[in-house]
């Protein structure tokens, strides 16, 4: 049905989105929420589990005090209100990775509730309110083994692995935002990513998108131009990367305004995601009637944290996002422009990890703005989906300094990282890439060129030291490239002066 | 006498004394057991060889002069609600047969630790819903006074057991009485501690907000030594209370010498009269008046809120009981029923049917109950509505026992009923819970012990006390009183009227 849609810029000409943006994160605790688990991502399954995460009969949760502290500084540095007293709550349904069939949740007594975080979209400030930021528990992870889709519906039969069941989560949820047309799906996208860069800075999640320790469902409506009223939202899971939510938040504004146009109305639903096809699929139908059967959680005793323990957390956190941008584009002397290319790139962080590694910012956003980000949106993954590290980036620099690489051999040298053919050391000498700086060689090559090129020779020799640059091309095509320019400029002149 | 009529406080003496040994005092109830369980049906699971191993442990320890505790080697039986690693755990349901726990609940793992054998787990309503252990999917218990009748629920298995000499002591738990009935119509001495007093780890829960775990035995002093094993602040309980147990056994020595100079103890009118059995109000006005002699001053007291205590409770337990009972669905432990006429059943289809197989009628009246309570659109009318009795009943609580040190009320209305009698008639078995109740849902501590036997029929009836919260040993010191005062009327225990049973080494 794709190709039916109508096209993204035709359905913003006639409709006004509302998004809503709930985002699950995985914090960096040692222990699980309720018990004395490990969290390590990737164990061996089921190895990480208890009586307690396994909802085993008879046992009993006891709340992790390092979560709560979490989610109170995620709530301080979404300037949220925190709450002075607050109940963990039971989420009825039944579902086979959930091991008691509810997730202790909380309802309508959040940690952290009213914030907001303002977002850059080329240039521009959209204030996206923070509903409530509340503490829960993660389920286990079921894998379906058989059928088509991976889905539980006609798998042959299916694993539940609940290492992840117990794992500290807040979800983080937006009121809905609005007013950001065409935009929208570029916001939604701004807001994840700095979502992610504010709870990296937090230290209080490892934040990786594709891990899903931090997962986002977008919610969106269509409403036609001008109307007040919000029009039935759809939910579509499994967006998992900073790009998806992008691509999915249009797919759903094309998708709806195709229906809208034809007079079919939307379905109160859940859609999935889907990375490779770029659509959005059917899930479960969804109504505000879904019955949780909510009730305070009789085995914990509220959560009233004090003021004063509040106070001190505040007065903790890291400089706010925004001062940080300020005093780091300060910092690199990156003009506006280029600060912002870093922002929509998505570099800020990992600049900053290539520069405290020795490398020059200007450097760092050289090979982060332009070489990477151009083969991260080629090879459809985010930047830093990439393989390859801020300390290689900053490797691969340091050749450069030393000579022992130039730009161009550097580009190779970026390619062998990204295939996996090792550390950048180890790359330049398995693909012979070092710059030739035997002048013997160098020598011969530019007697050939002065030899082709008498006239130009000619000219340096009366003094145009300018002219040089046709010599130096040559050699270096004569070199293919493994020669450092600087090094044959000083031996062209040498000869000729 | 007999080992197996002697109090656990006497055992604990004797042991100490090295006039008998851990593996001859479990053996003989393992008699008892083999002699009498075939009639009183008051054991699920008995593990002959676990009990001798910890008995001859223990007796080891004695032997070097290391008891781990005041009780070690004196054996026990713990309501099959408990889990216990290695040992079956049912809590009397289909649902859960063949589940072996892999771990201990505090309660049993602290009985482990202060060297208590563990002879077995009793036998209990269905996940502890009911009032006559009739809801038990492995068959009733038998009352030792009368094998037609019921032995009070949930805890019927282990006021049997204790009253039939088959254990000195037994473990029990109490959401709305099921400790303090079954002691009341057996004759026999329960406990339900403050809320929080005793952790709940490993406690199958029915109702998290109510459930407590309490000892089960034949004299008040029993009773406190075992609480004082058992009880204390517990790390894996987040409503475990973080302070130090008073010094129970101590209040209940203290009690036997049966003064109660300067003690106000409060009669609850809403307790008693219509819809009490004249023998049981009878023989309650007659310990008051013991109360008296011994010197306490007697004030009544209203409770006007307690006339919604048994709705209330029968919102908040079965919606608790709805959303705990989810997790038995098949999928990863218990009982697994195939659905019929189904060859490719989804998780869903299993979960339904096993369900549908697993749990009995009451279990099953129970979460319909309470998924609807807790539904949206109810929640308020029900849920919320009574939360908000559950506190105004604590004001009344706090208003009594600003009149009065104690309460008293009768344990229940009537004395033990006939099995089958009220099985088909919910809300009549719900009633006999109506004095026990007001206790889970304000959180406070309350005792029954044996008040005699009621004139019409010859059966136990049992006396409550109530007492603030964490003033638990107020009601060692009382009952102690009550009983030193009630035992020298009849001339030693009430359970030495008990008719022998067939079999019985008692």
């Amino acid at each position: 049905m794709t190709e039916s849609l109508i096209s993204y810029d035709d359905a913003i000409a006639a409709f006004d989105p509302a998004m809503g943006l709930e985002v699950h994160v995985e914090l960096n605790t040692n222990t699980k929420m309720f018990c004395g688990c490990a969290v390590e991502f990737g164990a061996e399954p089921n190895t990480q589990t208890c009586p307690t995460c396994l909802g085993l009969p008879g046992s009993l949760p006891v709340i992790n005090g390092r979560a709560v502290e979490s989610a109170i500084r995620i709530g301080l540095a979404l300037n949220c209100e925190i709450a002075a007293w607050c109940r963990m709550a039971r989420k009825n349904y039944f579902y086979p990775d959930m091991p008691k069939n509810f997730q202790t949740s909380q309802y309508d007594e959040p940690i952290a509730f009213d914030g907001y975080l303002d977002v850059e979209v080329d240039g521009e400030t959209f204030r996206v309110e923070i509903e409530r930021a509340h503490m829960e528990e993660d389920t286990g992870k079921s894998l379906h083994v058989g059928g088509a889709t991976g889905r539980i519906q006609g798998a042959d039969y299916s694993l539940v692995d609940y290492n992840r069941a117990g794992i500290p989560l807040i979800e983080i949820v937006t009121r809905p935002i609005t007013g950001a047309g065409a935009k929208a799906p570029a916001v939604a996208k701004a807001y994840v990513a700095t979502l992610r860069d504010l709870l990296l800075g937090l230290d209080v999640s490892d934040v990786r998108m594709e891990q899903g320790s931090m997962r986002c469902d977008v919610n969106l409506s269509l409403a036609p131009k001008g109307s007040e009223v919000l029009g039935t939202r759809t939910e579509t899971k499994n967006v998992n990367s900073l790009r998806s939510v992008e691509r999915a938040a249009r797919y759903e504004v094309s998708r709806q305004a195709t229906l809208l146009t034809d007079g079919t109305s939307i379905l109160q639903e859940t859609r999935h995601w889907h990375e490779d096809t770029g659509v959005t699929t059917s899930g479960r139908e969804k109504s505000d009637a879904d019955d949780y059967r909510y009730f305070p959680e009789p085995d914990l005793v509220p959560v009233a944290p004090s003021r004063e323990w509040v106070a001190e957390l505040k007065a903790a956190l890291p400089e706010p996002l925004r001062v940080k941008r300020a005093r780091l584009q300060t910092d690199w002397g990156f003009t506006d422009l280029e600060m912002r290319d870093v922002v929509a790139s998505d570099a800020v962080v990992l600049i900053e990890q290539t520069v405290a590694a020795g490398t020059t910012p200007q450097a760092a956003r050289k090979w982060w703005v332009a070489e990477l980000t151009r083969r991260a949106n080629s090879d459809g993954v985010e930047l830093t989906e990439l393989p390859i590290t801020p300390a290689q980036v900053a490797a691969i620099q340091a050749l450069v300094d030393a000579g022992e690489i130039n730009d161009k051999l550097a580009r190779q040298v970026f390619e062998g990282v990204l295939a996996g053919e090792g550390e950048p050391a180890a790359v330049v000498a398995s693909r012979g890439l070092a710059v030739v700086s035997d002048d013997g060689a160098l020598g011969e090559a530019i007697d050939r060129a002065i030899e082709a090129n008498p006239d130009v020779a000619e000219k340096i020799r009366d003094g145009k030291h300018a002219a040089a640059g046709a010599l130096i091309g040559a050699v270096m095509k004569d070199m293919k490239g493994q020669a450092d320019a600087g090094r044959v400029r000083e031996l062209v002149l040498e000869k000729l002066t | 006498m007999s080992l197996l009529k002697k109090s656990a406080a006497e055992l604990a003496d004797m042991l100490a004394a090295g006039e008998t040994t851990s593996v001859a005092l479990t053996q003989a109830h393992l008699d008892q057991i083999a002699a009498v369980d075939g009639a009183v049906h008051a054991f699920l699971h008995v593990d002959t060889t676990g009990a001798l191993a910890a008995a001859a442990a223990s007796d080891a320890r004695r032997a070097a002069g290391t008891p781990a505790s005041a009780l070690d080697g004196v054996p026990i039986a713990v309501k099959d609600v408990l889990a216990t690693e290695g040992l079956p755990t049912t809590c009397g349901s289909k649902i859960l047969e063949g589940w072996i726990p892999p771990y201990d609940s505090t309660v049993v793992a602290k009985l482990k630790a202060a060297g208590l054998p563990i002879l077995g787990k009793t036998n209990m309503d269905e996940f502890a819903m009911g009032s006559s252990t009739e809801h038990s999917a492995y068959g009733p218990t038998h009352n030792p006074w009368d094998l037609d009748r019921i032995p009070g629920g949930s805890g019927g298995g282990s006021a049997a057991a204790v009253a039939a000499f088959e254990a000195p002591l037994a473990i029990g738990t109490d959401t709305g009485g099921s400790i303090r009935q079954p002691g009341a119509v057996t004759g026999t001495v329960g406990l339900k501690p403050t809320y929080g007093g005793i952790s709940r780890y490993g406690l199958v829960a029915m109702a998290n907000s109510l459930d407590q775990v309490g000892p089960v035995t034949r004299t008040v002093l029993d009773s406190a030594l075992l609480h004082e094993v058992i009880g204390g602040y517990d790390p894996l309980d987040s409503t475990s209370i973080n302070e130090p147990l008073a010094a129970l056994a101590d209040a209940a020595r203290a009690g036997a010498a049966g003064d109660l100079s300067g003690v106000r103890v409060g009669v609850i009118s809403e307790l008693g009269g219509e819809g009490y059995q004249p023998g049981v109000q009878q023989r309650f006005d007659e310990a008051v008046a013991l109360l008296v002699q011994a010197g306490a001053e007697i004030v009544e007291v209203s409770c006007p809120s307690f006339v919604h205590a048994l709705a209330a409770y029968y919102l908040i337990m079965p919606s608790e009981a709805s959303s705990n009972l989810a997790r038995f669905d098949a999928m990863r432990y218990g009982l697994r029923v195939l659905p019929e006429g189904n060859d490719d059943p989804s998780a869903e289809d299993v979960m339904r049917a096993s369900r549908d197989a697993g749990f009995g009628d009451e279990v099953k009246r129970r979460i319909i109950l309470g998924t609807y309570a807790l539904s949206s659109g109810y929640y308020d009318a029900y849920y919320g509505q009574a939360q908000k009795v559950r506190t105004l009943i604590s004001q009344d609580f706090e208003a009594a026992f600003a009149k009065a040190d104690v309460l008293v009320s009768p344990t229940a209305p009537t004395t033990a009923f006939k099995i089958g009698e009220k099985l088909d008639d919910p809300l009549a078995m719900y009633l006999n819970d109506v004095a026990t109740i007001p206790a889970n849902l304000a959180g406070i501590p309350g005792l029954s012990l044996p008040a005699g036997l009621a004139p019409e029929d010859g059966l136990p009836v049992g006396f409550q006390i109530l007492a603030p919260a964490l003033a638990d040993d107020r009601l060692y010191r009382v009952g102690a009183a009550l009983e030193a005062l009630l035992e020298k009327q009849w001339g030693g225990a009430l359970l030495d009227q008990a008719p022998t049973l067939n079999g019985s080494n008692a």
